[in-house]
Parts: C-alpha cells; structure tokens; sequence
C-alpha cells in the first residue's frame, strides 16, 4: 500500500508527515515492508501516484483529480495524534490489523 | 600514489559523490539494513544529478529571459528564487556547501544543548539553501574553499538557524496555542517584524481577525507552484515578448523563427518545469538526510523543540495567508516599476518567495492585529523581499553578477548582505563578524538566563 504526503512545494511539510507516518506504521506493529511512503508537491500528485494521500486541509481544494476516499485531510498538520487517526481510519478500511 | 591521491581529491571534490557518501554514514548510523544503505546512497547520489540537470533546464529559460529584458529596458532583470539559485550555485560550490551543511547541523545541535536557544531547525532545504548561500559569499569574500570556508559557513548556518527562530516564537505560541513547535524557515526576521507591526498598529479584536472574512475557497489552485510559477511566469515573459518585438525575438539568436508568443509561453514553462526537476532533486538529496540528522538530534538534545516548514502556521489562518500574498505581490510590481524609473538592476517579483513568505507575514500580522495587522505587516515584509535582493547581489561576487536569479527570503537577505558588507571590509573583518555573532548568541542567553533566575526568586 502506497502513502503520499502532500504540500505546496513538497519539501519540508510533507517531508515531516511523512516521517511522522513512518514513525505511526512502526508503534502500530504493522509490517513495514508491506507500505511504501513517498512525499511530493501539489503539482505531482495524480491520483494513480499513490493510495492514499495525507494533505493539509485547506490545500484539499488544490487537488481537484485526486478522488474524495484517496485523500486523508489532516486538520493540523504538525499534530501527529491527527496523522495517527487518520492512517488507523486507513488500516481498519483495509483490514489490517494494528496495535 | 598520485592516482589515489588524485581519486580521493576527485570523490571529495564531486558534490553528487560527497552527498551520497553523507547519506551513506547517515544510514550507517542509524544501523540500517545493507539494502536501506546502498539504496539512499545511490538515490541521493542520483538526486544531486537531478538536481543540477533541473538547474540546466533553469539556465535554458532564464537566459533569453536576460536577454529580453536587457534589450527592452536597458537594465539588469533579476528573479528571485531561492530554488533556482540554489541550483545554479550548487553546481560549482557543491562541496563546500554540503559540508558546511554538516558542520552547521553539529553546531545547531550545540548551541540546542547548551543554550536557552533549544530549537532544532529541521527544514533541510532551507539548511541546504543556507549553507550554499553561507559558501558563495565566504568564497566570494577570498576566504577558499577550504577548511576556513568551511569551519566559518558552518559556525554561521548553526548559529543563524539557532537563533532565528527565537524572533517569532511570542507570535508562534499565539498562533498555534502552544509553545512545542518554532518556524524554521528563512523569512524569520520578516515574520518578526510583520508580528510586532500588526501587534503596535493593528486591531485586536477578535473579530478583526482576517478568519471572519469571507474569502473564495476557489482562489486555493493558485497554490499548486507549478500552475502559479507558469501563470506569472508566462504573464511576465509575454510583456517581455510584446515590447521586445517580433523582429528582435524571432531573431536568430534567440526564437530563431518560432512565433515570438509561442517562444514567450514555451520559455515560461520551461522555468516551471526546470522548478518541478530542482524541486525533485533536492527531495532525493535530503530523503536520507534528514532523518538522521533529526535521530541524532531527538538523543543528544532533551527539550528541544523542532523548528519546521514555513506552511505548518497557514492553516491556523488561510485567509491572511491569501491577504499577505496579494499584498506582498502588489508592493513586489509597484516597487519593480519605481527600480525601472530608477534605472537600478530589477527585482522581478518571485511567486513561490512572495507565496511562501508574503503568506506568512499575513498570518503573524494577523496573530495580535488582524486584518489591519496581516495588511501593514505583509506590506513591510513585501519592501523586504521586493527591495533586499538587490543588497544580497553584490555579496554573492561574480556568481551574483551573472546570474539572472537571486535568494529571496529575509533572512538570506539580510544576513547575506551583512555577509557580504563584512567580505568586503576584508577577510579578517569577515572571519571577526562572525565569531562575533556567535559570541553574541551565547552572551544573550547567558544574560536570559540570568534573568529568568533573578525573576524567579
């Protein structure tokens, strides 16, 4: 399963969910191999370049070709509790289970 | 024993090499998997590549772009953006800037540890900017790319990342509602002066907060840079074109026959795309990096509080980031047009600075002044960004001179300027202003310190 992080230029923002992502997938006891986790802009993010996508909420209106159930929408994008809920929300649509 | 020698001195002079090899020990560190090892090694290697091929690309667009404008208005035209320059600069002052990187990480950690500064600056490209930055000027200035260059870059990357992020963090508690998180990010010394701006002369009702306006959600698509870079970008070129005329543009030295508007909007997405490849590159690079320089950090330092990105604070306020951008981009056109009445270089206005940096000061002068504080606050940082670069230019030596890019962002304004002012008065003056800098960072959190003791009894 595939994870991406967005923001506007996709260096730091993103970069940091992604690591906060890594860190939720590792206390979960989930097996890692089975996630892959990338962190891109706005602009390189087509909905065939992940499945699901972990944005900042008001940048949702951005991405208008990425279908509603891909994107996760983080509220605050340094909590990582928010992050945490929303990759649980994931594992559990998917069956996986986790700690 | 001369072609060992010669290999050594080859790897460690090859940027693309020396970053894979950083990432390499960073992994090793870390004690990750042989795989894991070989596979950062080897992306971040070719993300150097990607990088400096993006900066190709860049160079493709920015020189007609020159050429245009020279023509036209008989005066230097210069884009700020700190992703452009960055990647031009990275391709000759790779690696010193690389271990500068290093040496200025080592040093933010000491200063974490032992002063009242505790802040950890975790946005690698801004260290990464920095330290290329903190190279171009200390070479430019006749100080090598030695040890010296090194040692010194190092010495004030850590210690301006450090300290930077202590200006705004009264605005940040009152952003975010907490004192855990600081900005790391180099328009700092704007967003402080945005901050104190909207907290003396704006409004502090609550609600004069720019978040009781009502602003259309549809203008959200201006914030995918590659669509806002074109739109700007092919705004600015097509004037460019239409003045120059058909006759010089279509030119053999140029267009050479394709239609002088085709030529104008290609040359505009080329500076998009060139954007999207430096964007990428730079990802690959600190992928590897990053992390283990954030693990190293987490043990060493208790405390500590991560300085990050720049759009951790726009949700907090989405409308002053969209007031603080249309207000930075006015000063930026209005303060381009006095500099062509002037006859001074120009100072192009450059969206992703003017988004990233204008929407800031938005939000910290929104913080204690609302709306009247996002509008005085982005105005102030808008002269900053719109006036600064043409005092970093000289700083930057024959780099600056010839590239048709610049830094953006405050704080490399202000401190490369500094820099570049103390270069000039000699390298001694340079090397003293440094040390300097950090003697004074460590004498104010003495005194803080002390402070806070005495207040407490």
């Amino acid at each position: 399963m595939k994870f991406a992080c967005v923001c506007q230029s996709g260096l730091g923002t993103s970069f940091m969910v992604q690591m906060n992502i890594q860190s939720i997938l590792e206390e979960a006891g989930v097996n890692i191999d089975d996630f892959e986790l990338e962190h891109m802009d706005v602009g390189s993010a087509t909905s065939d370049a992940a499945d699901y996508f972990f944005v900042e909420s008001t940048l949702v209106s951005a991405l208008p070709n990425i279908p509603e159930e891909k994107i996760i929408p983080l509220n605050s994008i340094i909590d990582k509790e928010i992050a945490r809920e929303g990759v649980y929300k994931v594992l559990d649509e998917n069956g996986i289970e986790h700690q | 024993m001369n072609g060992f020698l010669n290999f050594v001195v080859s790897v460690t002079t090859t940027p693309a090499l020396l970053v894979g090899l950083i990432a390499m020990l960073g992994l090793i560190l870390q004690k990750k998997a042989a795989t894991v090892v070989i596979q950062g090694s080897i992306k971040t290697f070719a993300g150097f590549l990607v990088l400096t091929g993006g900066a190709g690309i860049l160079v493709t667009s920015l020189n007609p772009f020159a050429t245009m404008f020279q023509h036209v208005f008989n005066a230097k035209g210069v884009v700020p953006s700190n992703e452009a320059v960055v990647a031009l600069a990275l391709v000759k002052y790779g690696t010193p800037a690389a271990l500068i990187m290093i040496v200025g990480f080592i040093v933010n950690v000491l200063l974490a540890r032992f002063t009242r500064f505790k802040y950890i600056f975790l946005t690698g490209q801004a260290m990464l900017y920095v330290s290329t930055m903190a190279a171009v000027v200390l070479i430019s200035a006749g100080l090598g790319n030695g040890w010296l260059t090194i040692l010194l870059g190092g010495i004030f990357e850590g210690t301006l990342l450090t300290v930077t992020p202590a200006l705004t963090q009264r605005y940040m508690r009152k952003i975010t509602g907490n004192d855990g998180v600081a900005m790391g990010h180099t328009g700092n010394m704007g967003y402080a002066l945005s901050g104190w701006l909207g907290e003396k002369f704006g409004n502090r009702n609550p609600e004069k907060s720019t978040e009781k306006l009502n602003i259309p959600k549809s203008l959200g698509f201006l914030r995918d840079s590659t669509v806002s870079i074109s739109l700007v970008m092919m705004v600015v070129y097509i004037i460019l074109a239409l003045i120059a005329g058909p006759h010089f543009v279509e030119s053999a030295a140029l267009s050479a026959g394709t239609n002088y508007i085709v030529y104008a909007i290609t040359q505009a997405g080329t500076f998009a795309a060139g954007f999207v490849v430096v964007l990428q590159g730079v990802r690959m690079i600190l992928s590897e990096i990053i992390p283990a320089f954030q693990g190293i950090a987490k043990k060493l330092v208790p405390n500590s509080k991560p300085a990050l990105d720049v759009p951790i604070v726009f949700p907090y306020a989405p409308n002053a980031v969209l007031i603080g951008f249309f207000v930075s981009f006015v000063v930026g056109i209005v303060s381009m047009l006095i500099m062509l009445g002037l006859g001074t270089t120009v100072i192009i206005p450059g969206v992703v600075g003017i988004f990233f940096c204008g929407g800031a000061a938005g939000v910290y002068g929104n913080a204690f002044g609302g709306v009247r504080g996002a509008i005085i606050g982005s105005i102030a940082n808008g002269l900053v960004l719109a006036w600064g670069p043409l005092l970093i230019l000289p700083a930057l030596g024959s780099f600056g001179a010839n590239a048709a890019s610049t830094f953006a962002d405050s704080d490399y304004i202000v401190s490369g300027g500094l820099l570049g002012v103390m270069g000039k008065a000699g390298s001694a003056t340079l090397i003293i202003f440094i040390l300097a800098f950090l003697v004074v960072v460590l004498i104010t959190s003495a005194l803080l310190n002390r402070r806070d003791k005495l207040n407490a009894k």
